[in-house]
């Protein structure tokens, strides 16, 4: 499995933000996309998770289910955590779990690998910030999906949960999964790294 | 199958949560349709003639104060990104969305419409014939209103916008719906006459609505 970006041109609000990019992440690989704050690093996964439109170029899945879209193949985890806070912790995993198609078993041991499985019937509005994230980290695991775009996501995590995060990533590669990920810390999982420029 | 019924289940189960929009919908029903008789005064004949009319208002005002959190508050949360990523069709999900805001919210206000015919004098068989033009209509409301609730995620204004844009939306519906409940309370109209059109626009609505409100959702990509 391949994921190519060609001649990739994103525009944001009539201003070019970036143009001519190029990228590949094989399967097993993992690429870090860095860069300084406006140069479109989410941008660019959100052309790839396809909720953006390409100004111009093409992204392609190569060896991937071929009658679904790369989208429906793919899990965007981004600021925003997806998160209802009136539901409670296993109430949103089991909700995600049911609407992307995942497998009902894996719910309690997506909880219990992030180490929120004691928290599982308190509502989500009560959880910290670091929580939150391990929440949606879970419904990375609770759903099968080979291609993670990740945005920054070890922020708000404290040091116990990079390492299972960095573990939950290891795991995800060694099974010929992808990932591409913007952040400013490093991975903490052996990665390429893509180096947007600033902006012009 | 398994999805829609997942997320028809989310959206009921958070808007009759605390501070959800279930309650805050006929609580606002409640509240416009007990302040009537107030504002008209004591009169009986002039209220039992009013009474649907307001009935209906309530009913249109209730939908539409809970309808622009409808995309909106999932597309501040990041849900909307993975609703537009999943494998279920948007027009689908836009329209168990639209289902579980009805169930939520359209339904409590019919089954708070016998209760409040008392205080508009109107007898069993005018509350029933509201009740029913209420229960025909209420979907029609909401699955256009979904239209205005979409494109306000578009174009990144809620609040007023969806009043200016569905209200003219929905004046058919509220001419038939009352039409067809005066005729069932004084006639010289036959009931079926406009209740079967209200029944169409409601079916007209459920099928345009849905695709309506998914197209503007792909062009709102952000």
């Amino acid at each position: 499995m391949k994921l190519t970006g060609r001649g990739l041109r994103c525009e944001r609000g009539q201003r070019e933000v970036f143009s001519g990019l190029d990228f590949m992440v094989a399967a097993g690989e993992a690429v870090a996309v860095t860069g300084p704050n406006g140069a479109g690093k989410t941008s660019l996964l959100r052309l790839t998770a396809g909720l953006l439109a390409l100004a111009g170029g093409s992204i392609a899945l190569e060896g991937g289910e071929p009658d679904l879209t790369l989208p429906e193949q793919a899990h965007y985890l981004g600021h925003r955590d997806a998160l209802k806070p009136a539901l409670s912790v296993s109430e949103n995993l089991s909700f995600w779990q049911d609407f992307l198609g995942g497998d009902a078993a894996e719910t309690s041991h997506a909880l219990s690998v992030v180490g929120l499985d004691h928290v599982a019937h308190l509502p989500a509005a009560v959880l910290s910030a670091g929580q939150r994230r391990r929440l949606s980290v879970a419904r990375l695991l609770a759903v099968k999906r080979p291609v993670w775009l990740l945005d920054e996501p070890t922020s708000a995590l404290d040091t116990e949960g990079q390492n299972t995060f960095a573990a939950i990533m290891t795991g995800h590669l060694a099974g010929g999964g992808l990932i591409l990920a913007a952040t400013h810390a490093p991975l903490d999982v052996a990665a390429r790294e893509l180096r947007m420029g600033a902006v012009g | 199958m398994i999805a829609l019924s997942a997320l028809v289940r989310r959206d009921v189960r958070v808007a009759l949560r605390v501070g959800g929009g279930a309650l805050i919908g006929v609580l606002f029903f409640l509240t416009v349709v007990v302040l009537m008789p107030f504002a008209v005064g004591p009169d009986l004949a002039l209220l039992k003639q009013l009474g649907p009319a307001i009935l209906w208002l309530g009913a249109l005002l209730a939908s539409l104060l809970t309808l622009d959190r409808l995309f909106m508050a999932d597309h501040e949360d990041g849900s909307l990104d993975v609703i537009l990523m999943s494998r279920t069709p948007l027009e689908l999900a836009c329209a168990a969305k639209a289902l579980a805001h009805w169930l939520a919210v359209g339904l409590p206000l019919i089954i708070a419409t016998p209760v409040l015919g008392l205080l508009l004098n109107l007898d069993g068989a005018a509350t029933g014939a509201v009740a029913l033009t209420l229960f025909v209509g209420t979907p029609a409301l909401t699955f256009t209103g979904m239209i205005g609730a979409a494109l306000a995620v578009t174009l990144r204004r809620g609040g007023l916008l969806l009043a200016v844009l569905v209200l003219p939306l929905s004046i058919p519906v509220l001419i038939f719906g009352v039409a067809a409940s005066q005729a069932a309370i004084s006639g010289p109209l036959p009931f079926g006459t406009p209740f079967s059109i209200l029944c169409a626009l409601s079916l007209a609505s459920l099928v345009i609505g849905p695709f309506a409100a998914a197209m503007s959702l792909r062009q709102g990509l952000d």
